[in-house]
């Protein structure tokens, strides 16, 4: 087991410094325009004693812009080893600062959704596998496709066109309302928990369908099982068969999908996040991107492939831990 | 030959004879079979048994009627649709223009005489002097002295001293050139400020010293406008000679005056007036209404400019008049402080942008007057183009990857299966972001950023494929075909391109139409994010793309309902069948 450990964090390792190779190649090949902006605006600053070329240069070196893309790459990594991952272009404060000061919206709203997403989509799997191909099914595997078949903007110009502009129930932006800064403590939250509904409602519906699927799977599979045959045989209710046999033992493969969880969190949900403009990781780190930020991007991208690989690594071992018919290897 | 040998052969005949018909062939009763008939046992082909198992699952059959209808919209469609993809459809609209200005004047307006100054530092002295109450200013230029003629029109004159007095207000007796009656006659005017004098008009000024002097016509300060009726005399009705003429007859209350030999005779009603030349034509209008065009060189005609003041002085805030060309324009009077603001109505050709669906126009039309259904029709070749080119591209590479992978196992499979976990760590929407941006950047043309994104998609996608067919290939390669394949010495690349990814096929065709679902999703997110494809080549995400912002999303449903519609629908029935041949291919495998 622990050679199997061993075996698979080298492999993180591994993935992790070639992917953050191939994100800062790419991000690198960005004809950034940001550095030299920075440098005219810093070079007419009346008490700037540089000149513009000395600032640019100055800061191509911070920035290891100044050497090509590997030596480039070693340098960013040299740093970021150590924690430093440089000044944000855009929000000019050190990345991890922003990262802190937004990952705590993410973290909130990815919990919420996993949770709602859990009591509901678990229940209507088993359901929809207690009693295959009937009617109940049908309706639930259409529910499932559809929200896996529906576009993140488009589910959510469709939630925001009907909740708030038709119903005005919601807000249709933002993290809090105008008045946020004048409310007591319970209002606030309040507000929050009302500017985050939708989002929520968002999230839940498209990643519904792919629990109920995978838990209607595994509980068929589940069900058709001998020991299963074995207890109705026995004359068990089928209260107990389903929820002390059958519903445990699909637990097993649920682990794993809920290891998903740890990079949706951090990672946060950037479509989403973008569409309702809510201040999380996933939005800032969008327009981080899309303006060219190499510090900001490099962050984030090399974060969530870290967290993918720390999510796969705790999938396996919860694995062989929850169920030790698993072997390892 | 035995008889017991002949004896059963003629038995064997007897039966086979009674089973012939007359006609010499094998007879069968109907409804009778032999056992081995081949209509007994009805043998299907694996394609068939797949085939019908799929066509037995409704929601597949949903999912294919679904997409039949998607594929006839958007490559038939087109050759229907009356409409271009990118003709821009124009429509006359009325638009209110400013067309002029007016303004009740309340400050004077200088007409300086001819061969004369009035500069900015004598017009100070004037109103300063004029805000003081007193009737003489100097200046720089010299001594001035103003009169009003009535209210609003102020003669100006300079002073020529002809004599000074002493400080007593005494003047010389002995000087020679003054006369005594000229004293006698300043004398007794001292008081009233000014004399006459040999039909010369002498102004006295000062205070202990005295000036007596002459006065010279330098300007008219006037409130009033004069407005001519012809473009041709507009020169001579801004003259000083001929406004001062008219101010003169206005104070002297006459009905007539004479300038420069013409003969003119004015009205006056309240606070305007028009003047007649000798013909009595109209000549020439007075009003403190200014009425100027915002254009500076159009030229306003007086009866314009009558109809203007005649609303304004009514109060109120339309009026039509009647052009040149003989029609009748509409023009508005917009009040603003002071400031009056005509509007003139005018037919403009303008894009139609965002009109409701009507009957021309199913679904509307878009932000740059387009036919939306048009750019539904020609949105949806492009998204499941973009769909198929990229499912072929993630199929070439996932083959070939996952075929070499999984045949030689080993250290080669570990070495690739560890290339595709790195690949796979890549995260999607991130990459895909920066490399909108650089295209943006390099500002690609609308037509190579279609090919550049199919590539982009095609390569960040193929890892899923290569597992599957890597899987399938490890089980396969340990069959007994393949073990023959081996025997009879067949190259190895023909073994896997020949023997194995045939096989492989059949779920490589189920993964491709569940993952073309989400490549079609991918391309419209990009396209709605303003990464994707760009006008004017239109896709279903790009055309969303307009409702990213809140106004238009509010207002034009149209906008964006349509589009994001038949992206769910696509893939939708991409899902169904995908969902459906999983399950035909394989019922064991639950869905």
């Amino acid at each position: 087991m622990s050679n199997f450990i061993i075996r698979r964090v080298f492999l993180g390792i591994f993935i992790v410094f070639f992917g953050a190779m191939i994100v800062y190649g790419v991000i690198r090949s960005m004809p950034s325009s940001y550095v030299e902006t920075i440098a005219r605006e810093r070079a007419a600053n009346p008490q700037s004693m540089r000149t513009y070329q000395e600032w640019i240069d100055e800061l191509n070196k911070v920035y290891h812009l100044d050497v090509g893309i590997v030596p480039g790459y070693f340098g960013w990594l040299k740093n970021a080893i150590r924690g430093d991952f440089g000044i944000s272009f855009i929000y000019n404060v050190p990345v991890t600062e922003k990262f802190k000061e937004v990952i705590p919206y993410s973290i909130v709203l990815n919990i919420i959704t996993f949770i709602v997403e859990i009591v509901i989509s678990i229940p209507l799997g088993i359901l929809a596998a207690r009693k295959q191909y009937s009617g109940v099914d049908y309706a639930i595997t259409v529910f499932a496709l559809a929200g896996l078949s529906l576009p993140t903007f488009f589910l959510a110009t469709l939630l925001k066109y009907v909740f708030s502009i038709k119903l005005g129930w919601f807000p249709l932006y933002g993290i809090t309302s105008r008045f946020y800064s004048t409310m007591t403590r319970p209002q606030q939250i309040m507000d929050m928990a009302r500017n985050m509904t939708l989002p929520v409602v968002t999230l839940m519906m498209l990643s519904i369908g792919g629990l109920m699927r995978y838990t209607r799977t595994n509980m068929l599979e589940v069900l058709n099982s001998d020991y299963i045959r074995t207890a109705r045989a026995k004359g068990l209710s089928e209260k107990v068969v389903i929820n002390k046999h059958a519903f445990r033992n699909t637990l097993i493969p649920l682990v794993s999908y809920m290891s998903t969880l740890l990079p949706a969190m951090f990672g946060g949900s950037m479509i989403t996040e973008t569409m309702y403009q809510i201040p999380g990781i996933g939005y800032i780190s969008f327009g981080a991107m899309q303006q060219g930020d190499i510090p900001f991007a490099m962050f984030y991208t090399t974060f969530l492939i870290l967290l993918t690989q720390i999510s796969l690594l705790i999938a396996d071992i919860m694995y062989a831990v929850v169920d030790p018919r698993v072997r390892v290897n | 030959m035995s008889d017991k040998y002949k004896q059963t052969l003629d038995k064997v005949e007897e039966i086979l004879d009674a089973q012939l018909g007359s006609d010499g062939l094998p007879m069968t009763t109907p409804g009778e079979m032999a056992l081995d008939d081949q209509r007994r046992v009805k043998v299907l082909s694996p394609g068939m048994l797949v085939f019908k198992r799929f066509i037995r699952n409704k929601l597949a059959v949903v999912g294919l009627i679904i997409l039949a209808i998607m594929f006839t919209f958007s490559f038939l469609g087109p050759v229907f649709s009356p409409y271009t993809q990118t003709q821009v459809f124009k429509g006359m609209k009325t638009m209110s223009r400013e067309f002029a200005g007016a303004i009740y004047n309340t400050e004077d307006r200088y007409t300086v005489a001819d061969g004369e100054t009035f500069g900015s530092a004598d017009r100070a002295a004037y109103l300063f002097a004029k805000g003081q109450g007193k009737a003489d200013f100097s200046s720089a230029n010299g001594e001035f002295y103003y009169v009003e003629l009535v209210p609003g029109f102020n003669r100006i004159t300079k002073l020529e001293v002809v004599v000074k007095t002493d400080p007593l207000g005494q003047l010389p007796k002995n000087d020679p050139a003054i006369s005594e009656e000229f004293i006698k006659a300043y004398e007794a005017n001292k008081k009233a400020g000014s004399f006459i004098f040999d039909d010369v008009l002498y102004i006295i000024t000062g205070m202990k010293v005295k000036s007596i002097s002459t006065e010279k016509e330098i300007a008219l300060a006037s409130t009033f406008v004069f407005d001519a009726y012809k473009q041709a005399d507009d020169k001579f009705v801004q003259s000083h000679a001929f406004k001062l003429a008219v101010a003169n007859a206005i104070a002297d209350e006459k009905d007539t005056f004479q300038v420069e030999d013409r003969e003119f005779t004015i009205e006056i009603d309240g606070k305007s007036g028009t003047v007649f030349d000798d013909s009595g034509a109209g000549f020439a209008q007075i009003s403190d209404i200014i009425v100027n065009p915002l254009d500076a060189n159009a030229f306003l005609s007086v009866e314009f400019k009558d109809t203007v003041r005649e609303t304004m002085i009514a109060k109120g805030d339309e009026f039509y008049f009647t052009d040149k060309d003989g029609q009748e324009v509409h023009y508005k009077i917009v009040v603003v402080n002071q400031n009056y603001t005509i509007m003139r109505d005018k037919d403009t050709e303008v894009i139609r942008t965002f009109e409701p669906p009507s009957k021309n126009h199913w679904l509307g039309l878009d932000n740059n007057g387009m036919d939306l259904l048009t750019r539904l029709m020609y949105g949806g070749r492009i998204s499941l183009m973009v769909g198929f080119v990229v499912i072929i591209i993630e199929m070439l590479i996932g083959v070939v990857f996952g075929g070499i992978s999984g045949y030689f196992g080993g250290v080669v499979d570990t070495l690739m299966m560890r290339f595709v976990d790195l690949f796979n760590s890549i995260p999607f929407y991130p990459i895909v972001i920066i490399f909108g941006s650089v295209m943006d950047k390099l500002q690609v043309g609308s037509k190579e950023r279609i090919f550049l994104l199919m590539a982009i998609l095609g390569v960040l996608g193929w890892t899923p494929i290569a597992r599957v067919v890597r899987g399938q290939i490890l089980s396969l390669r340990e069959q007994d075909f393949m073990v023959a394949t081996e025997a009879t010495g067949i190259r190895t690349t023909r073994r896997i391109f020949r023997h194995l990814v045939p096989n492989v096929m059949p779920l490589l065709i189920v993964s491709a139409t569940a993952g073309l679902g989400g490549i079609i999703i991918s391309e419209a997110t990009l396209g709605f994010l303003g990464l994707g494809i760009k006008y004017p080549e239109a896709s279903w995400g790009s055309i969303i793309n307009t409702a990213s912002d809140a106004h238009v999303m509010q207002s034009y449903w149209w906008m964006w309902l349509p589009a994001g519609t038949l992206i769910m629908l696509t893939v939708l029935g991409f899902n169904f069948i995908g969902d459906g041949l999983r399950d035909a291919y394989d019922p064991k495998m639950k869905r």
